[in-house]
């Protein structure tokens, strides 16, 4: 498979399915595609990567009917092609699974894997047995188990994305678009996935890969292209491309000043740096049924710790408690000491704990304001005076911080729903600095930002404990936990399995107290 | 308010608005302003006596009631909520106010004001605390508040009151009072949203509830305070329109206000999605739908040609705001 790929790079090659040639697409005072090329064949598996802001959002939504080039052709199955609307190029065969899942969360699983061609019983009425029965067997190829009777939120997200999978999959594709499918899933259930697109891959369809964990680029993907700032970077081979190679034609930076600087940004040369001090934050036994099972966790000044656990262990939902976002059945979160009224965001904040939420469209952002309104919604009471704010005011903060934390935007007027993920969550972060926090809860900083905001953000956490502030880390990404944690706590089914510190924080040592336990 | 218009012409917005995303943004922001331009402008050509200042006496008293009750429904809507109950708090208002009338006219416009702010924080706790949908807790005030306001004073009452005449009647500077009062409460509201926290805070539980939750942002007191300043100025609008009228009229007073208050929000550009509020396009708005009604009628043509209009224009602004929803 491998080889025949890499004889049709060096060749004219089969006919790709679904080709841009030179497509340009501009948005008012941005130029988000500027004549990129790229040809799809079938049967490749073909990463799309580059940093946020790159154009590969647009490129995908130029394939998949969402915008229209303003200039250069698409081509699909060897005929120009112009799809008005999502629809029709779904219905011409190209699927597309996106970040965010895109299905009906209160219809029933079966519902929404077969939605618009359930099996029909006499008079065209909705064979609910038959629909069912069926569920359970494709689900099952996808290594979901679950009742498909169950209304779809009630399912994690991991297998939420499944679902999404699954439909894609089955509805006749040619052409499959995956856009970070992995972001929310369990090790397991990537396994799971990466044997769906091999057998994608021999029934000869071809799928866009697009990702930014390069350990999954390498594991599926036979051709590569790199987009930068709106023009095609590179395109070819993965294989014998090597790693630093290509997170350099990614940044656009200098090969050995990546090599320097490491694959992530943390810099743990100074550990460890806590010892001694009293806990700035200490939560003792947090319990909620099905969730928590006596959760203990402390943070002390300048300390890093990690969360460790698979999807679903409970280490959301232990960040959402310290500030009070989760009702508890029992346990108590003291900071500096004093116990915390528990159930108030608000008095946590005024105590010095803030959260980075998971979801940062759904709990961060508030999209209809702009960056300067962002960055500055939860230090307003400080920011003003018997409840006027003043503009003054907040414009040296928000000034203070976008430059601090490199956010590009066009203005801070702009708003923030406009930016890129990596943006987004800068935004995210200023807010919580802007109000001068003593212990920050970060739960996934760097999911689905690029590669570069990716290190900033890391160096920023790395600075900002330095600086005294102690941080709770959530990372599904081992390497991002194990390099920036001083200390790592790890759970399972809600409850604490272990404590690894020193020399004891390595990916194995994570991955094998997770597996101890669940071996027992 | 007109300053922001001067200097672009009315074009006519259905044309530009096939052009470009910058003419959808425009058009959304300005466009109520620079059609309330063009209709002025129609009608100091084409209407005889337009200019004179009885003519614009009239117009601006009879849309007074209608600024003042958007002004709260702007807010309320700014946090994905709406506010049904305004035209029967109305209606208690008035009531009230002759009830009270008694103990001298301000003691009577405290009592009716103090009476709608505890409707409006019924709705607020309905809708911040239970959690019941506002469409659906304050329709049950709409229907339950009239009825009160009908056991309070069941028929029509005339008094003769001369403080509570002269609030009604009386001009400064050839302005009626009751002008000068929505103008006075349409800065304050605009002073509210835009420059103090807690209009910050509006809208961005509008924007995002959860988000603004874990920000550590009051949300349920602040819900609970936009319905009462919804309540509070729609009693003061009922005080207002019952001076006017010299007599309380709790049956019919106020009687789908509520469906003109949330036209004159929509017309002026605020996203019934919550998360923003656009206070003088809501002003605008009320106007723009008072100004067109008195043009057809100046004109000879019949209230049901009106009713036509106000919806295409309905439309109009609702498509503006889709399209600035999916740039």
């Amino acid at each position: 498979m491998r080889r025949t790929e890499l004889t049709a790079d060096s060749v004219a090659g089969p006919e790709p399915v679904l080709e841009a040639r030179g497509v340009t697409k501009r948005f008012p005072g941005v130029l988000a595609l500027d004549g990129v090329s790229l040809a799809l064949r079938p049967g490749e598996v073909h990463a799309l990567v580059g940093e946020n802001g790159a154009g590969k959002s647009t490129l995908i939504k130029v394939f998949t009917g969402v915008y229209r080039p303003d200039g250069g052709e698409l081509r699909y199955r060897g005929a120009p092609a112009a799809f008005a609307t999502p629809m029709d190029a779904q219905h011409a065969g190209i699927s597309t699974i996106y970040q965010e899942v895109n299905l009906v969360p209160m219809m029933s699983v079966a519902r929404n894997l077969l939605l618009g061609r359930e099996p029909r019983g006499r008079f065209g009425v909705i064979d609910a047995a038959a629909m069912y029965g069926e569920a359970e067997r494709v689900l099952a190829g996808y290594g979901v188990e679950t009742d498909v009777r169950r209304p779809l939120r009630t399912l994690g997200v991991g297998a939420q994305q499944m679902v999404a999978l699954a439909r894609a999959v089955s509805v006749d594709a040619r052409v499959v678009i995956m856009d970070e499918p992995t972001s929310s899933l369990e090790p397991r259930e990537v396994e799971t996935l990466f044997g769906v697109i091999a057998k994608l891959r021999e029934r000869g369809i071809a799928v866009m890969y697009v990702s930014h964990r390069l350990d999954e680029l390498y594991r599926v993907c036979d051709r590569v292209t790199v987009l930068r700032d709106g023009r095609l970077a590179h395109t070819g081979p993965l294989a014998g491309l090597d790693r630093l190679r290509l997170i350099a034609l990614m940044l656009g930076r200098d090969l050995d000043e990546v090599r320097s600087a490491g694959l992530t940004s943390f810099d743990r040369a100074g550990q460890p740096r806590a010892n001694g001090q009293a806990p700035v934050v200490e939560a003792r036994g947090l319990t909620r049924r099905h969730v928590l099972d006596g959760v203990d966790v402390s943070v002390r000044p300048g300390e890093v710790v990690g969360l460790g656990g698979l999807l679903g262990a409970g280490r959301t939902e232990t960040a959402k408690a310290i500030v009070g976002a989760l009702p508890l059945d029992g346990g108590q979160v003291l900071v500096a000491g004093a116990p915390l009224r528990g159930g108030s965001t608000a008095a946590a904040i005024r105590a010095g704990v803030s959260l980075l939420p998971e979801d940062r469209k759904a709990e961060g952002i508030i999209p209809t304001l702009s960056v300067r309104e962002n960055i500055a919604l939860a230090a307003l009471p400080a920011l003003g005076r018997a409840g006027v704010v003043s503009e003054a005011r907040i414009d040296k903060v928000v000034e203070i911080f976008m430059r601090r934390l490199r956010i590009k935007a066009a203005s801070p007027h702009q708003l923030v729903s406009e930016l890129s993920g990596g943006n987004q969550q800068k935004v995210l972060l200023a807010r919580w600095l802007a109000v001068r926090p003593k212990v920050l809860l970060l739960d996934e900083p760097t999911r689905g930002i690029d590669v570069g905001a990716k290190a900033e953000v890391q160096a920023l956490i790395d600075e900002l404990a330095r600086e005294g502030l102690g941080v709770l880390l959530i990372s599904s990404d081992l390497e991002e936990l194990v390099e920036g944690a001083d200390r790592i706590l790890v759970l399972r089914e809600g409850a604490v399995v272990g404590e690894l510190s020193g020399d004891e924080v390595t990916e194995e040592r994570i991955m094998a107290t997770i597996a101890e336990q669940a071996d027992g | 308010m007109a300053e922001l218009t001067h200097d672009r012409g009315g074009r006519p917005a259905g044309r530009a608005a096939v052009l470009k995303p910058q003419v959808y943004a425009w058009v959304q922001d300005y466009g109520v302003y620079a059609a309330v331009l063009a209709l002025l402008l129609f009608n100091v050509l084409f209407t005889p006596h337009f200019l004179d200042a009885a003519n614009f006496r009239t117009q601006l008293v009879q849309v007074t009631p209608i600024v003042i009750v958007s002004l709260g429904m702007a807010l309320v809507i700014g946090t994905q909520g709406i506010d049904l109950s305004v035209g029967s708090v109305m209606a208690l208002a008035a009531a009230l106010t002759v009830l009270y009338l008694g103990y001298g006219w301000l003691p009577a416009l405290v009592v009716a004001v103090i009476g709608g702010a505890v409707v409006g924080a019924a709705g607020g706790a309905l809708v911040a605390y239970v959690g019941v949908q506002p469409i659906v807790a304050t329709l049950a005030l709409l229907v339950g508040v009239r009825g009160l306001a009908n056991v309070l004073v069941p028929q029509l009452v005339e008094f003769r009151n001369p403080g509570l005449i002269a609030l009604g009647s009386s001009s400064v500077a050839g302005i009626p009072v009751i002008v000068l009062i929505a103008a006075a409460l349409t800065v304050i509201v605009l002073f509210v949203v835009r420059r103090t926290t807690f209009g910050r805070q509006v809208v961005a539980i509008g924007g995002n509830r959860s988000a603004s939750e874990l920000s550590g942002l009051p949300v349920k007191r602040v819900l609970l305070t936009v319905y009462v300043i919804s309540g509070l100025l729609a009693a003061l609008a009922g005080v207002l329109a019952t001076a006017r009228l010299q007599a309380s009229d709790p049956t019919s007073l106020g009687q789908f206000i509520e469906l003109s208050a949330i036209t004159a929000v929509v017309v002026g550009g605020t996203p019934l999605t919550g998360g923003r509020i656009r206070v003088l396009s809501t002003v605008m708005g009320a106007l723009l739908m008072q100004l067109l009604a008195a043009t057809l009628i100046k004109h000879n043509l019949p209230q049901s040609w009106t009713q036509m209009v106000q919806a295409v224009i309905i439309l109009a602004a609702v498509y503006a705001t889709r399209k600035r929803g999916t740039r």
